[in-house]
C-alpha cells in the first residue's frame, strides 16, 4: 500500500521539464533528483518527501527517451505517478526501473495538490484520503506485474521470468 | 484481413501469420531484436545495468553504439562517459561501434551503413529511433534498461500498437520537403495525436517522398506521440538499400483499411512552408500566415531530422550567390562523415562558408542544448531539428522555431522568419 502527499502538475510535462538535458552527463539518482522539475517548479525538490505522490494531466513524460527522467523522480522519493496518460517511452522506463505508475483520468480530476492519497497497487484502487473519494484504475497485466514484482526488468531476466 | 505493416514485421519475427490473434493491438509480445542501439548519453547507463547484472553478452552483433550527442567531447564528464562505451566495445568485440572519425548522428548513420534495413526490428535508447520506419523497419525508442535487457536476452517486450494511416494524396509543390509534411501532420493531430500508436503511410503521394523525406517524416513520428512510423517498401526503398545493403527486399502486403483505427487524408498539394512555434512541435503555422516579423539570432541546419545530403543541397541552393544576415549565426552540421564529404564534393560546403555560415563536424550538438551553438536568454532560433521545448537549445527563455532546411536558410538570409519563395534577389 502506497500513501503520500500529492504534488500536482498539468498536461504535457516533458522530459526536459522533469530533468533538463544539460544535467544528463550523470545518472546518479541523488544528483538528478536535485534538478527534478527545476525550471518550472524550483521549490519541488526542497518540499517533496519520501513516499509522496505526483498527480499529473495527459502525456506525462513526453519528449526524450531518457531514463534519467523516471530515475530523477524516483530519486526524489516519489512512490507513484498517477496521470491521465503517459508518453509511451516514459511508461516503459518507469516500469522497467520499478517506479509505479497508473493511468486514471477521473482520479486526476478528483485530486488536488496537497491532498493525501492512498493507492493499492494490487487492485488498482486509488483513494483520496482527504476527501474520501475513490477510483478504480486498471491494474497491471500479469506480464508487467511480474517485472514489477521482481523489482524491474533486469531482475526479471535474471530470475528467468522473461519468457 | 491484411494486417498493418507493423503487424506484418512483428509476425515475420515471431514466425506467425500477421492476422494471428496474439498480434491484436494492445497485446504484449516478446520478440527478438535485430539491433539494440544506444549513444553516449544512454549507452553508459545500459552498460552499467548490464555489468551489474553479471550476465553474459547475448550477441555482440546485435549491439550498436554511436557516440554523437556530446562528441567531440565538450567536457570531462562527457569524455568519461564516452570512455565507458569505448572500453566496453573493445572488450566485448562490438564491431558496430562508431566514434569520432567514423561516427555520425545515429539515425542518419545506421541506414547509411546498412545496419537499419527493411523488415528489421530495431530498438534504440533514443526516442528518434523511429526514423528507420522510413525503410520499412519496425523501430522504436526505449530506455537504457530495455537495451541492457536485449544485451542479456536478445529480446524485448512490446505492446502491439494500434495504427493510424495517413493517406497521402496530391502532388507537393517543389518548395515543400518532408519536414513541411510532418510538421503539418503534427500540427493537425497534436503532440499526443498518435500516442502509443503506429503511424503508417499510404497512397499515391508516397511516391513523391524521397528516402530523405521519409527519414525526416518517420524521425518526427515521436513528436505526435507515436511508437513508430512506417513507409511501404517500394522502388525508392530499393534504390536506397541497393547502395546501403547491396540488395532489395520483399514488399509488404497492402494493409486493409479496417486494420487501422483511423485513416486521415493528407493533401500534399495543400501544404506550404510551415514552422512550429515555441514551445511544442504541434504549435504550427504556415510561414506566409505569421502575423508579425520574427527577428532571429541563430539558424541551425543539421540533426537526425534534417542533416542529410538533400537537406544540405536545399539549403545551399537557397544560399547560392547570397549571404546570411550579419546578425544571424548560421551553423550547418552534416549528419555523417559521408554526407560531409559528399557535400564537400558537390560544393555545398564552400557555398555555406562563402555565404557566411559555419560548418561543423557531425554531432548532435545544439539540437539538445549540448554544445556548438547554445542560445542565450531571449534569443530566437530557427532550426531544422525536431524539438522546440522550453530550454531545449539553451536558456530557458530562448525561443525555437522548427522549419525545413530551405525555410531555415531563407530566414538566415532575411534575418527574420521567411520562406525561400519570399526572398528578394
Ligand atoms: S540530433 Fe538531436 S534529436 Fe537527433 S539524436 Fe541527436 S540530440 Fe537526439
Amino acid at each position: 500500500m502506497i500513501k503520500g502527499k500529492v504534488f500536482k502538475f498539468g498536461n504535457d510535462i516533458d522530459t526536459d521539464i522533469i530533468v533538463p538535458a544539460t544535467y544528463l552527463s550523470t545518472f546518479d539518482p541523488k544528483e538528478l533528483a536535485k534538478h527534478c522539475m527545476e525550471y518550472t517548479n524550483p521549490e519541488f525538490y526542497g518540499e517533496v518527501k519520501e513516499g509522496d505522490i505526483i498527480v499529473a494531466g495527459k502525456n506525462f513524460g513526453c519528449g526524450s527517451s531518457r531514463e534519467h527522467a523516471p530515475i530523477a523522480i524516483k530519486g526524489c522519493g516519489v512512490s507513484i505517478v498517477i496521470a491521465k496518460s503517459f508518453a509511451r517511452i516514459f511508461y516503459r522506463n518507469a516500469l522497467n526501473i520499478g517506479l509505479y505508475i497508473l493511468e486514471c483520468p477521473d482520479a486526476v480530476d478528483g485530486i488536488n495538490a496537497g491532498d493525501t492519497v492512498e493507492v493499492n497497487v494490487d487492485t488498482g484502487v486509488i483513494t483520496n484520503v482527504t476527501t474520501g473519494k475513490s477510483w478504480q484504475a486498471a491494474p497491471f497485466p500479469g506480464f508487467i506485474q511480474n517485472i514489477i514484482e521482481c523489482g524491474g526488468l533486469i531482475n526479471a531476466i535474471k530470475a528467468d521470468k522473461f519468457n | 484481413m491484411k494486417a498493418t505493416m507493423t503487424q506484418q514485421i512483428l509476425a515475420k519475427k515471431l514466425g506467425i501469420k500477421a492476422t494471428d490473434p496474439s498480434l491484436k493491438a494492445g497485446n504484449l509480445v516478446l520478440v527478438e531484436a535485430d539491433t539494440a542501439l544506444s549513444n553516449d548519453v544512454t549507452a553508459p547507463v545500459a552498460i552499467d545495468v548490464f555489468n551489474k547484472s553479471g550476465c553474459a553478452l547475448c550477441d555482440a552483433k546485435k549491439v550498436t553504439f554511436v557516440l554523437d550527442h556530446f562528441t567531440p567531447n565538450r567536457d570531462i564528464q562527457s569524455a568519461n562517459q564516452c570512455k565507458i562505451v569505448r572500453d566496453f566495445a573493445r572488450e566485448k568485440g562490438v564491431e558496430n561501434f562508431f566514434d569520432v572519425g567514423s561516427m555520425g548522428i545515429e539515425h542518419a548513420l545506421l541506414p547509411e551503413k546498412g545496419i537499419a534495413k527493411p523488415w528489421d526490428v530495431i530498438i534504440g535508447a533514443d526516442s528518434h529511433t523511429c526514423t528507420y520506419g522510413a525503410l520499412g523497419a519496425f523501430s522504436t525508442g526505449v530506455g537504457s534498461t530495455d537495451i541492457a535487457g536485449i544485451m542479456m536476452s536478445g529480446k524485448i517486450w512490446l505492446k502491439v500498437p494500434s495504427a493510424i494511416r495517413f493517406n497521402l494524396i496530391g502532388k507537393p509543390s517543389p518548395s515543400i520537403s518532408g519536414k513541411d509534411v510532418i510538421l503539418y501532420i503534427i500540427g493537425k493531430i497534436g503532440v499526443d495525436g498518435a500516442l502509443y500508436k503506429s503511424i503508417e503511410f499510404a497512397g499515391e503521394g508516397v511516391k513523391y517522398m524521397t528516402a530523405d523525406d521519409r527519414f525526416t517524416i518517420c524521425n518526427m513520428a515521436i513528436e505526435c506521440g507515436a511508437k513508430n512510423g512506417v513507409f511501404p517498401i517500394d522502388e525508392t526503398t530499393d534504390e536506397y538499400t541497393k547502395e546501403s545493403c547491396g540488395k532489395t527486399f520483399d514488399r509488404f502486403e497492402t494493409p486493409d483499411a479496417d486494420s487501422y483505427e483511423q485513416t486521415i487524408d493528407i493533401d500534399l498539394s495543400a501544404i506550404r512552408p510551415i514552422v512550429a512555434k515555441p514551445h511544442l512541435p504541434g504549435n504550427t503555422e504556415f510561414v506566409d500566415e505569421l502575423k508579425e516579423d520574427i527577428k532571429i539570432d541563430q539558424v541551425v541546419i543539421g540533426s537526425c531530422t534534417n542533416g542529410r545530403l538533400s537537406d544540405l543541397a536545399q539549403a545551399a541552393k537557397v544560399l547560392e550567390g547570397r549571404k546570411v544576415n550579419k546578425n544571424v549565426r548560421t551553423i550547418i552540421i552534416p549528419a555523417t562523415n559521408k554526407i560531409y564529404l559528399q557535400a564537400l564534393e558537390k560544393g555545398y560546403i564552400s557555398t555555406f562558408i562563402k555565404g557566411g555560415a559555419i560548418v561543423s563536424t557531425p554531432t548532435c550538438g545544439p539540437c539538445l542544448g549540448g554544445h556548438m551553438g547554445i542560445l542565450a536568454s531571449g534569443e530566437v532560433a530557427v532550426t531544422t531539428t525536431n524539438r522546440n521545448f522550453i530550454g531545449r537549445m539553451g536558456a530557458k527563455d530562448s525561443y525555437i522555431y522548427l522549419a525545413s532546411p530551405a525555410t531555415a536558410m531563407a530566414s538566415a538570409i532575411a534575418g527574420k522568419i521567411t520562406c525561400a519563395d519570399k526572398l528578394e534577389d
